[in-house]
């Protein structure tokens, strides 16, 4: 009984020290999983379920490196839209991005994640305190 | 014993199989009148199928496109804008795979007629296409009169669209896959923006270009 007992303290001493040591990449989950879903909502339909864009008329998402180069850009790109010249995987696009209006900074964030980590991506998140402090800066 | 029973079912599955692809006919859509006439002197009872009318649109090179250049083609129609930010998109997509199944086909066409004319001029419709990778004659876009385009939308390609200041892009509209046989007759509707039903489509060009040309008259 008493072996029981502290058997199971011991496991759940392990379980919390577990929880606690990956909170990051919880918290990392919960935005690339909620981010997923304000992606099918608000971007797929232009970008493609693989972030591959439509042809010449739609750029890609899988260009990491303008990712990377241009991540404090992301969100005033989501929030007020994109419009003129953009060279994204060695191609020339031209038009216009229309403007994710009505998300919140956090759902930008969340579908930032995503992006940025998916389609061959890699970058780790991209939370809520970056989100808003680049919109600040948005030109 | 179970061996048997096996083969037994295999042996329906696959008559089944063959019995679908040889007998399937796609239905005929739109309102239909009989008609009593006289052939040869004897009273004979015939139907008449809603047809798409005669129309005359200008496609993205500048050249005339009508109902005359589709005479005896089938087609798949649809309605779009090129600066729709909305259901387009993943509509043309999906088209592009129409368009690989049948570019080298030609009694095959695909035509999509913009619903904002006054913004998509033959140019803008040529670049549109130029970008989205479409070359030659198999995939034509129609700039129309405005009022012409909506009124065959509605009322022979049974596709709704309308102005809408409130909606994205300024149009509301569905994405309708449309198709066409070669006696202009509604065969079949899609929804474009779903892969499933677009691959139903391209499977029921298949049926429809092997049908022959008398069924169902």
């Amino acid at each position: 009984m008493k072996m029981k007992v502290i058997c199971s303290i011991c496991a759940l001493l392990v379980i919390l020290i577990i929880s606690c040591q990956s909170s990051d990449s919880l918290e990392f989950n919960r935005y690339y999983a909620e981010g997923s879903v304000v992606y099918q909502t608000h971007c797929q339909n232009c970008h493609g379920q693989h972030g591959e864009g439509l042809n010449g008329l739609i750029p890609p998402l899988t260009d990491s490196v303008f990712l990377r180069k241009n991540s404090d850009q992301l969100p005033c790109a989501v929030m007020f839209g994109l419009k003129g010249k953009i060279t994204i995987g060695k191609r020339l696009f031209e038009g216009r991005m229309p403007a994710a209006s009505g998300l919140a900074n956090i759902e930008i964030a969340q579908a930032l994640t995503y992006i940025t980590n998916s389609f061959g991506n890699k970058m780790g998140i991209f939370n809520v305190e970056m989100v808003n402090g680049d919109l600040v800066k948005c030109r | 014993m179970n061996k048997a029973a096996y083969l037994f079912l295999a042996l329906i599955c696959l008559c089944a199989c063959k019995f679908n692809s040889s007998n399937k006919t796609l239905p005929i859509y739109g309102n239909r009148t009989a008609v009593t006439k006289m052939v040869n002197g004897r009273v004979v009872n015939d139907t008449i199928y809603a047809t798409i009318p005669p129309f005359k649109f200008v496609n993205q090179y500048g050249d005339s496109t009508g109902s005359q250049n589709l005479a005896g083609k089938i087609y798949v129609a649809d309605f779009f804008f090129t600066s729709c930010p909305s259901i387009c998109p993943i509509m043309q997509r999906n088209m592009l795979a129409v368009y690989n199944a049948f570019k080298d086909t030609p009694d095959v066409k695909i035509i999509s007629f913009t619903i904002d004319p006054k913004y998509d001029t033959p140019p803008v419709l040529k670049n549109y296409a130029e970008k989205l990778g479409v070359t030659g004659n198999s995939w034509l876009f129609l700039q129309g009169n405005r009022d012409t385009v909506y009124r065959i939308a509605e009322k022979n390609f049974l596709v709704a669209v309308s102005k809408d200041s409130t909606a994205a892009g300024g149009y509301v509209h569905q994405g309708w896959f449309v198709l066409v046989d070669k006696q202009k007759r509604v065969r079949g509707s899609y929804d474009g923006t779903d892969p499933k039903q677009v691959a139903q489509l391209i499977d029921d060009i298949k049926t429809l270009k092997a049908e022959p040309a008398a069924a169902g008259k």
